[in-house]
């Protein structure tokens, strides 16, 4: 019984990450049109890791931002595996910013092992990048809706996804780390990972039980990968409906809403309640 | 506990008065043994009294010791009222071995959770105020220490008071998964509601405060202050290594370092830190307690 949870949920880990499950920009292509790449975060430099940029959801401009994870090696390095460094934090904050500007609803797309430990990235406030968008985020006047995609590692895939909704592939993973690194801290031994993954909780079923998830994306058995069209179009309607819902909101009720939805995340106990 | 404050401002007093100006001196005097410590970081044998008077602070290599929460309150307070301190971490993900491992941790400490929070008074001023614990599980921020930041923000906005955070953590409370993940959202989002309403909020980085901690709560700080020689990053240099394969820069993710890089806007000594706060206080115009 024990055996076989931690088979199940390694399959998830695997298909979360296998080598031809669709990245965001194929996410992207089928969601949106006319989708207007937009670069740099007028500091330092453009991420790669981080596809951000403006497009029509049917006839709705939004504001999409994405971890891109890059499909052939080639792409894979351009993009840093999706690994964004603090410049691609501050570049999705620039254009969270200017979505909020022109009251374009933001689209979250994550799909990242982690924010990249570098010595550049260190350098340059890593830490800081991450800090300054989740209390952006909190703030920002303009529906967000946060969709993983595959890899939801760390703070660095929080750092795009405080939202009014959080959604999640059926096989996507979303985690306070990898399960590599899980085991390398807790157990100090990498090849743990697969039973430290039984016992992350790290599925969409898993976040949809602790209220966490709001919405599961249905995969065929198999995998994204099998057969995108199907979860992509669940997803595309159910978005529609979510925007324009959003949208139609009263952004005041929105934000406190917002920050209810964070607010009431934890587990304690009190003996004087 | 008004004991404990005025006992402590005695000592002070004495040192003040004994050894200020006269290190000198104090340290050419013939003392039996058992007065001397030797330093934890640079070795050296220091006058007990000494280091305990100047906080922990090794006049040698001046390396600033870890201190608990309630040192900590001690030298930074004159006097403190805590709460929420009866909230205690229960299992969210069923997680093997964690009510063991926090069972250990409350017995060592005879503390509840790594983060303490209260309101202090600080000369004129009430302050609400809130410190990590690195000793209770490295700090780390699960369910109970995210909440009681919240709360804390949540209270220091309604009664329109200054914050002060020490933080001292090694990141996220892997046992709690996503739940310690999301804490970060949610401290984070308390402090951007604080920061709209034009409060003043002082994060002080002690050694080490890192990971989850850091990229949130810590370095949202209107000031952010960092004790001399903490570790202050995002990544373990560890996994650093591993992904660069290289060696890193000798003062790599030290105070000095974020300091240098721009991310903390002063690294102030533990014995200069109570007027620099209250400094700062001032400069904000910070609205005095009424006291009645
Ligand atoms: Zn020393």
């Amino acid at each position: 019984m024990e055996k076989k949870l931690e088979d199940i949920v390694w399959e998830k880990v695997q298909l979360a990450r296998h080598n031809k499950r669709p990245t965001a920009r194929t996410l992207i292509n089928y969601l949106f049109s006319e989708f207007t790449e937009l670069h740099g975060d007028r500091l330092y430099a453009d991420d790669r890791s981080i596809l951000a940029g403006i497009a029509f959801l049917e006839a709705t401009p939004v504001t999409v931002i994405a971890q891109e994870k890059g499909v052939s090696t080639k792409e894979k390095i351009e993009h840093n595996f999706g690994m964004p460094h603090p410049e691609g934090y501050r570049k999705a904050l620039r254009l969270m910013k200017q979505a909020e500007k022109f009251k374009r609803p933001i689209i979250l797309i994550i799909d990242t092992p982690g924010a990249y430990p570098g010595v550049g990235a260190e350098e340059r406030g890593q830490a800081s990048a991450i800090a300054v968008n989740l209390a952006e985020m909190a703030g920002l006047r303009v529906p967000m809706l946060a969709i993983v995609l595959g890899e939801g590692g760390s703070g660095g895939a929080l750092a795009i996804g405080v939202a009014d909704e959080t959604w999640m592939f059926e096989n996507a993973i979303y985690a306070i780390l990898s399960p590599e690194g899980f085991a390398s801290i807790l157990y100090k031994d990498v090849f743990l990972a697969k039973y430290a993954a039984s016992v992350m909780k790290l599925t969409a079923d898993d976040l949809h039980s602790f209220g966490i998830v709001d919405l599961i994306v249905p995969e065929v058995e198999g995998g994204l990968h099998l057969n995108a069209e199907y979860s992509f179009s669940f997803l595309k309607e159910r978005l529609i409906e979510k925007v324009a819902e959003l949208k139609a909101a009263d952004m005041d009720e929105l934000l406190a809403k917002r920050y209810l939805k964070f607010r009431k995340m934890g587990a304690y106990e009190e003996k004087s309640r | 506990m008004n004991n404990f404050f005025d006992e402590r401002k005695a000592k002070l007093e004495i040192y003040q008065k004994n050894y200020r100006g006269k290190k000198e001196e104090v340290e050419k005097l013939t003392i039996p043994d058992d007065i001397f410590i030797k330093c934890p970081h640079c070795q050296g044998l220091v006058i007990k009294d000494d280091y305990e008077l100047k906080f922990r602070v090794c006049p040698k290599c001046q390396y600033h010791e870890r201190l608990n929460p309630r040192e900590r309150i001690e030298i930074s307070c004159d006097s403190f009222e805590e709460l929420y301190s009866d909230m205690k971490s229960v299992n969210p993900l069923d997680f093997p071995g964690y009510p063991e491992k926090l069972a250990g941790y409350r017995d060592e400490t005879g503390e509840e959770e790594a983060c303490v929070t209260g309101i202090g008074t600080l000369g004129e001023y009430r302050i609400a105020l809130a410190v990590l614990n690195s000793f209770f599980m490295m700090g780390s921020m699960g369910s109970v220490v995210g909440e009681k930041i919240t709360r804390l923000v949540e209270k220091a906005l309604s009664e329109r008071m200054p914050l002060l955070i020490f933080s001292a953590s090694g990141g996220a409370r892997m046992q709690e998964g996503i739940f310690s993940l999301m804490q970060m959202a949610k401290t984070a989002a308390a402090l951007k509601k604080f920061s709209d309403a034009g409060l003043l909020y002082i994060s002080v980085l002690t050694n080490p405060t890192t990971g989850g901690v850091l990229a949130s709560f810590a370095f949202l700080g209107d000031v952010i202050i960092a004790e001399p020689g903490a570790l202050i990053g995002f990544a373990g240099k560890r996994v650093i290594q591993q992904t660069i394969k290289q060696e890193l820069p000798p003062n790599f993710q030290s105070a000095e370092f974020q300091l240098e890089k721009g991310f903390v806007d002063m690294v102030v000594s533990r014995g200069r830190l109570r007027e620099v706060i209250l400094r700062l206080l001032r400069l904000h115009e910070v609205e005095k307690w009424k006291r009645n």
